[in-house]
């Protein structure tokens, strides 16, 4: 048997045209089964148009999806019935109430939803006691709560949030990364999760792609593309030239940049950090600050300013 | 699957605060008339049958029940509309508008299901707004002037029927008046499928009636071959069963113009919704 996991979605080449506008022009990325996988870019990237060709709320003009081995085109209500999804913001029935929302998404959902099922979703995502209210006097975060309730009612294997903190305060943010790692480890769900910000990604996904103007640039565990690369680390010193020739003499590195006031700023791995420090102290050089910045997130601003 | 997002759209147009203005409309034109007529209806009547009183003599109860139903449907049919694009023009912009329509297109059902349903639905909320206004025109009024045979005044003269005649005409007028606002219903709803808000489709349909209806009333001969063909001349058609003989050909002509209507604009709806790009 393999040891190799099942391959959940695959997306090949993806182009989308709008008329004359190419907003995906070669997007490619697979996800496997229990991943929670980082689908990150800056806004515009396409991201969103992405996302809605993976559920088919876009047709694109070209490329290959398939999501459980199966072709969204030949078998989109068989793979529909096992996905979940919040597609940019969680809309509702403003008239309805929350539990009324919920019941009318389930009854479509393929499957038969009973009352306590709907009760057990609500209390899950913490909007209990509120279940009778009207939608329209929920906030920006009870709505996101109340969509992943929507997400999770018919038990998908698969879940896709695109954006899912936008708006919220950092509890917010905070409850719905608890929420997410919440299914992924007690509830085995797959996880595809758009975002424009690396920290988010970084602290809850295994696997993720960068995607910027609609095209692919890297993809792969997120251990590993954060670990292949070095660290920029940015230090405060009171004595510029004698920092750097201690840290030539001592072979840390030969590209060490001095032309920030009262720092320097070299290229190392994360775990040299404490011997350069070391180093500088033991030749007298007083060391005021320490600021180390990942190269990938520096490569992401770069795609995000470009 | 179909049945239960039928039954979602009912819920739907059952908690919009929307769909009951047309009801409330239709309850409060209806009351305005049957009062005002209570007030003032002979004089009403004498505007029709003063170019007969010369040779005919009428006795008995003109102003009844059966003559209020007719008046109240022929005043009311050209103001429905509205009320019935008012709900069914919402049905699929309403949900771009709110956003809701990303999390519907994404369950395991078809587009077609889900336009068929609240097609369904939005023909359904047309027959209780017809159904409504059948109970207050012909019951209510029934009740409040009572019953008695019908004068109706055609191009071609006067048309006495007696009361026992009168029932079926009824029953068969509001089914052809059902079937004109199902035409309007289903336009509204193609337009819906083209925009993203409630009030473009709204508009829009109000705009081919007013267009049609102008085109159909202007004498022009150079509007002749298609005036036939355009769904407004026969929004009016419920009044040939009114007509004695019965005009068979032109009731069946009108019925096959608005069926035509139907099939061609929910092939559009059909089409246009099924390869729309959901990008709200």
């Amino acid at each position: 048997m393999s040891d190799t996991p099942e391959k959940i979605i695959e997306v090949s080449q993806l182009v989308k045209y709008f008329g004359k506008f190419r907003a995906i022009e070669d997007v490619s990325f697979d996800v496997y089964r229990g991943d929670i996988f980082g689908f990150l870019g800056p806004n515009g990237a396409g991201k969103s148009t992405s996302i809605r060709t993976l559920l088919s709320l876009i047709k694109p003009t070209s490329g290959i999806i398939k999501v459980f081995n199966k072709s969204l085109i030949n078998d989109r209500n068989f793979i529909l019935s096992k996905i979940g999804c919040i597609v940019e913001k969680p809309d509702f029935y403003r008239y309805l109430s929350a539990e009324k929302n919920i019941e009318i998404f389930a009854r479509i959902s393929g499957v038969s939803v009973s009352k306590s099922k709907i009760h057990e979703m609500i209390e899950f995502v913490g909007l209990k006691g509120r279940e009778k209210d009207k939608v329209s006097g929920f906030s920006h975060g009870m709505k996101q709560r109340l969509g992943i309730a929507q997400t999770l009612i018919h038990d998908p294997e698969l879940i896709i949030l695109d954006e899912p903190t936008t708006g919220l305060d950092p509890q917010g943010i905070i409850d719905i990364r608890n929420l997410i790692l919440q299914l992924r480890n007690e509830r085995n769900k797959t996880v595809l999760l758009s975002s424009h910000i690396l920290s988010e990604i970084e602290l809850i996904a295994n696997r993720m792609v960068i995607i910027n103007k609609g095209k692919t640039i890297i993809q792969g565990t997120v251990s590993e593309l954060l670990n292949a690369q070095t660290v920029v680390v940015s230090i405060g010193v009171d004595n510029k030239e004698k920092a750097k020739e201690v840290l030539l003499n001592d072979s840390f590195t030969e590209d060490i940049d001095t032309s920030e006031p009262e720092h320097i700023s070299l290229q190392i791995s994360q775990d040299q950090i404490p011997f350069v420090n070391k180093a500088l102290c033991d030749h007298g050089v007083n060391v005021f600050s320490i600021e180390s910045k990942r190269k990938l997130e520096d490569y992401f601003l770069k795609l995000i300013n470009a | 699957m179909f049945w239960k997002s039928t039954y979602n759209e009912f819920i739907k147009i059952a908690a919009k605060p929307r769909s009951y203005i047309g009801l409330g409309a239709v309850t409060l034109l209806v009351g305005i008339i049957l009062f005002a007529m209570k007030l003032d209806g002979l004089t009403y009547i004498s505007f029709i049958t003063a170019s007969f009183e010369q040779s005919l003599s009428f006795e008995g109860n003109i102003l009844n029940g059966n003559a209020m139903a007719f008046i109240i449907l022929q005043m009311l049919i050209i103001h429905i509309p509205l009320l019935v694009a008012l709900v069914t023009g919402d049905l699929v912009s309403g949900e771009a508008a709110m956003g809701t329509i990303r999390l519907l297109l994404t369950k395991p059902i078809s587009r077609t299901q889900i336009l068929l349903s609240k097609y369904v639905a939005g023909c359904a909320y047309t027959f209780i707004i017809i159904l409504w206004m059948c109970f207050l025109a012909l019951g209510v009024s029934k009740l409040i002037f009572g019953n008695g045979d019908l004068m109706v005044l055609n191009s071609e003269g006067l048309v006495i029927l007696q009361q026992g005649d009168i029932l079926w005409r009824f029953i068969a007028g509001f089914s052809l008046a059902f079937l004109s606002l199902v035409t309007i219903a289903t336009l509204s709803l193609t337009f819906s499928c083209f925009s993203e808000n409630s009030i473009g489709p709204i508009v829009s349909t109000m705009s081919v009636i007013i267009l049609f209806t102008i085109i159909g009333t202007l004498d022009v001969a150079v509007f002749d071959p298609i005036r036939p063909f355009l769904f407004t001349t026969h929004t009016a058609a419920w009044r040939s069963f009114f007509e004695r003989p019965l005009p068979i050909n032109s009731i069946i002509n009108s019925i096959v113009v608005l069926l035509v209507h139907i099939a061609v604009l929910l092939f559009i709806a059909l089409y246009k919704f099924n390869r729309k790009d959901i990008l709200s």
